[in-house]
């Protein structure tokens, strides 16, 4: 038994709340932080010391370039020119803003361009909704994206039919390239990926030794080497009748590149699917492709989405390399307007790669930030 | 029971269309048959192919003689050499810029990987800001720019510019006596002024024509140094594995770092020494428009180098930090609360557990790191493919054999590192796990 404090007068007990002490100052606000994070010891104002002296060394002098120094209006090199301007001149927009039909659509004819943009449009109309969780009918939409849409580009862009022009792939350029290249990968690796990805699982030795040998092979070579079978040696092995175009010939190349590289992404999904799954399915009675389409693959490949979404930013990233099969991608395009002797200025180099740079940067971190969303997600959903 | 299932319950009849059995083995000839016939098919059109363009086939042009320079080789290489040669001179040079540019890239992916995990914020946004820029820009652009518009941009050899501790020191004294101004005392700017005098004038210089740097020239004695520090380092191996068994028995550490260090370079200092320094570095010296003296490196390798590492650093570096976040907090605090101090937590117990995750996906980097490096052929570094699958195929036409043996050799190092992987992965899987 437990004396009750009240009778026992000599005890003292508190009735009222203690009001808190107010920390100290060195350890809350923004003082605190800084304490806590960046001036606790000399070796870490010296390594914050350091790092901020690095970060002016590449801000100060990139903020000047870019905006500070940089030139917004003019009409040729004259007007980028330290002699004409009487300054240190950064760098020089007028030439982005010159080339940028050229990086955008390559040679494709001024009065068919609006043909690109409707593509683009309708790609993004319909990839948006794709990527939002919460917009209904994710089946009819992926159908649509990946089914129907690179039809109807197909047809948009190389035109011939339905009262369009034929424009030959010759003449196209630019980011034009570069996502028609992408956007193909993406369209074909995915089923392509699945297909090989389940065949490397199957039961049946000779489609799990093709599947394997195919996946192995295309991810032990160099994409470039790649092309370049796509470019000299894939004609030779086609009947002289067959002639292929030099931007269907990389088109085969990359998607079949980026198969490979899918089905082991997808194989990654399907072994974390437990077998239960698959032996619930032929206990109801399903055949292999309704199991894998009804039960396995829906839960596979949500797993998978975030891999998914990174062999879509190393396609985006690598379809710089179609340039060297002499393919004028936003690169490549890039690279010939630096060329022009009408642009030819000290900033134009520099003006052009930091163009480029913001472009590719902007693409792949958006693919890469939403993979990290889709991740979060799936981690609060599982 | 379910050994004997026939015994309670008699196969079920189904008709041959239905039996799974046979349905596969349909299936499997099919698909066979189908991939025999492709290939059969392009075979053969590959014949007609060529016959019409009257390209010759086989392996005889490896005799042949190339007629194209190099602007880079380890071996002795003229234009009068075969392709054969070509081929011995790319693959060695595609080998060199992987070395290098794996052995940089894990210093700094490491270094920039647990700079990520700093308790520092800065340094770990820094860190970050790295890896999120290398790695969502592609590796061509980026060798472009370096090559382009980094080296391209360089001035003549006459303007060459310094690299090393003494440009840097002087640097930094110009630094300092311009802060003298806002009333900081003379005395830093004077010391790092001493400092750089007593570096001696600078060595490497890089210019529009590459990096010039010293040339090392071994006198006699040389063999016998490197005999010695041979000598030390199997000395260590088999001292390593026999203080590896003694601690496993007794339980007493030994002081390998130190005699690691006396046997592989102490040893060889010694003799070095005691053969009086037999190693010349001959400055490179500007003489009229370039340097005559010293080793250049050509731009191309440079850049390609550079790219290479930087890009592969990033990825390396989110391996590192996912390696190191996964080893639980718990391994660390019974490490701690057993006594070890912190260095032998870090290598008897987190290291050894954040190892075997990073260890696969670097080797997979550093495979990639190989195969990016035939991006060369996008400024011209005499890689494998670029004067082999490039130069020579334009100038024999022989697309399929020399695409083939290109493919190979890439195909063969990917085997070779797989291979290396699984001994890795067997070695280091948890026994029983």
């Amino acid at each position: 038994m437990i004396d009750n404090p009240v009778r026992n007068a000599r005890v003292f007990v508190r009735r009222d709340m203690v009001p808190p002490e107010p920390s100290p100052l060195a350890r809350h606000g923004i003082f605190g932080w800084l304490g806590a994070r960046l001036f606790n010891g000399p070796l870490n104002i010296l390594l914050t010391l350091l790092c901020a002296a690095l970060i002016a060394a590449i801000a100060v002098p990139l903020i000047r370039f870019l905006l500070v120094d940089a030139v917004w209006d003019g009409a040729s090199r004259v007007d980028c020119l330290a002699e004409t301007l009487g300054r240190p001149v950064g760098a020089c927009w007028p030439f982005i803003g010159a080339k940028f039909a050229q990086l955008v659509y390559g040679f494709y004819p001024a009065g068919e361009q609006w043909r690109v943009d409707l593509t683009f449009a309708l790609g993004a109309l319909l990839l948006v909704p794709l990527m939002i969780p919460r917009v209904p009918y994710k089946l009819l939409n992926a159908v649509m994206f990946f089914g129907v849409f690179p039809v109807v580009a197909f047809f948009v862009l190389v035109g011939g039919r339905f009262g369009l022009a034929h424009v030959e792939t010759r003449s196209w350029g630019g980011l034009l390239v570069t996502l028609v290249v992408a956007g193909t990968g993406i369209a074909v690796s995915l089923p392509l990926g699945i297909l090989l990805a389940l065949g490397r699982r199957s039961q049946l030795a000779v489609v799990r030794a093709l599947s394997v040998i195919f996946i192995e092979f295309w991810r032990g070579v160099p994409l470039i080497t790649i092309l370049f079978f796509a470019t000299y040696m894939l004609p030779l092995f086609l009947p002289d009748t067959w002639t292929m175009d030099a931007l269907l010939r990389v088109l085969v190349g990359t998607a079949l590149f980026a198969s490979a590289y899918m089905a082991e992404v997808v194989r990654g999904g399907l072994q974390a699917i437990p077998r239960g799954q698959q032996e619930a399915g032929e206990a109801l009675g399903l055949g292999y492709w309704r199991i894998m389409g009804l039960i396995v693959l829906p839960q596979a490949l949500r797993l998978v989405i975030p891999g998914i979404v990174n062999t879509f930013i190393g396609l985006f990233k690598d379809t710089t390399l179609v340039l060297i099969v002499a393919i004028f991608d936003f690169l490549g395009q890039m690279r010939a307007a630096f060329a022009d002797p009408n642009w030819a200025t000290p900033s134009t180099l520099f003006t052009g790669f930091a163009f480029a740079g913001i472009v590719y940067f902007v693409f792949c971190f958006a693919m890469s930030r939403y993979s990290v969303f889709v991740e979060r997600r799936l981690n609060r959903e599982g | 029971m379910a050994t004997q299932p026939d015994l309670l319950m008699p196969a079920p009849r189904v008709a041959m269309v239905n039996d799974p059995r046979i349905r596969g083995a349909v299936y499997q000839v099919l698909l066979l048959a189908l991939v025999v016939w492709l290939g059969v098919e392009a075979y053969l059109n590959a014949q007609a192919n060529l016959q019409a363009q009257r390209i010759a086939t086989g392996f005889d042009f490896l005799e042949n003689t190339a007629g194209f320079g190099v602007n880079q080789s380890l071996i002795a290489y003229r234009e009068s050499d075969t392709y054969g040669r070509v081929f011995i001179v790319g693959l060695l040079n595609t080998l060199l810029v992987a070395v290098l540019g794996i052995a940089i890239a894990t210093v700094l992916g490491f270094a920039i990987g647990i700079a990520r995990l700093s308790s520092n914020w800065l340094v770990a946004r820094l860190a970050g800001a790295y890896v999120e820029i290398i790695r969502n820009q592609p590796l061509l652009f980026q060798i472009l720019f370096w090559y382009l518009a980094v080296l391209g941009a360089m001035p003549a050899p006459r303007q060459s510019i310094a690299i090393g501790v003494q440009p840097l020191l002087q640097g930094m004294a110009d630094g300092l006596a311009a802060l003298q101004r806002f009333g900081l005392p003379g005395a830093p700017a004077d010391l790092c002024r001493a400092l750089a005098d007593w570096a001696g004038p600078p060595q490497v210089f890089l210019n529009n024509r590459g990096l010039v740097m010293p040339e090392l020239t071994v006198g006699p004695g040389g063999s016998l140094i490197a005999a010695t520090a041979l000598a030390g380092l199997i000395a260590f191996v088999v001292l390593r594995i026999w203080a590896k068994r003694r601690q496993a028995a007794t339980g007493k550490p030994f002081p390998l770092l130190w005699s690691g260090l006396g046997l592989i370079v102490g040893l060889p200092l010694v003799i070095f020494v005691a053969l009086g320094a037999p190693v010349t570095l001959t400055p490179p010296v500007l003489r009229g428009f370039n340097f005559a003296s010293g080793v250049r490196v050509i731009p191309e390798f440079v850049a390609l180098l550079i790219a290479l590492s930087t890009y592969t650093a990033a990825f390396i570096a989110e391996i590192v930090r996912a390696g190191i976040q996964a080893v639980p907090r718990g391994q660390t605090e019974a490490a701690y609360s057993l006594g070890l101090p912190r260095r032998r937590v870090l290598r008897f117990v987190v290291l050894p557990q954040a190892m075997r995750l990073i260890v696969p996906p670097l080797t997979s980097q550093y495979l990639n790191l190989t195969k990016n490096s035939s991006l060369a052929v996008g400024i011209g570094y005499p890689d494998l493919f670029a004067v082999f699958a490039g130069t020579a195929l334009n100038q024999t036409g022989q697309a399929i054999e020399i695409l083939a043996m290109t493919m190979a050799v890439y195909l063969l190092l990917s085997l070779i590192t797989s291979a290396l992987m699984n001994w890795y992965n067997a070695r280091m899987a948890i026994p029983g796990g």
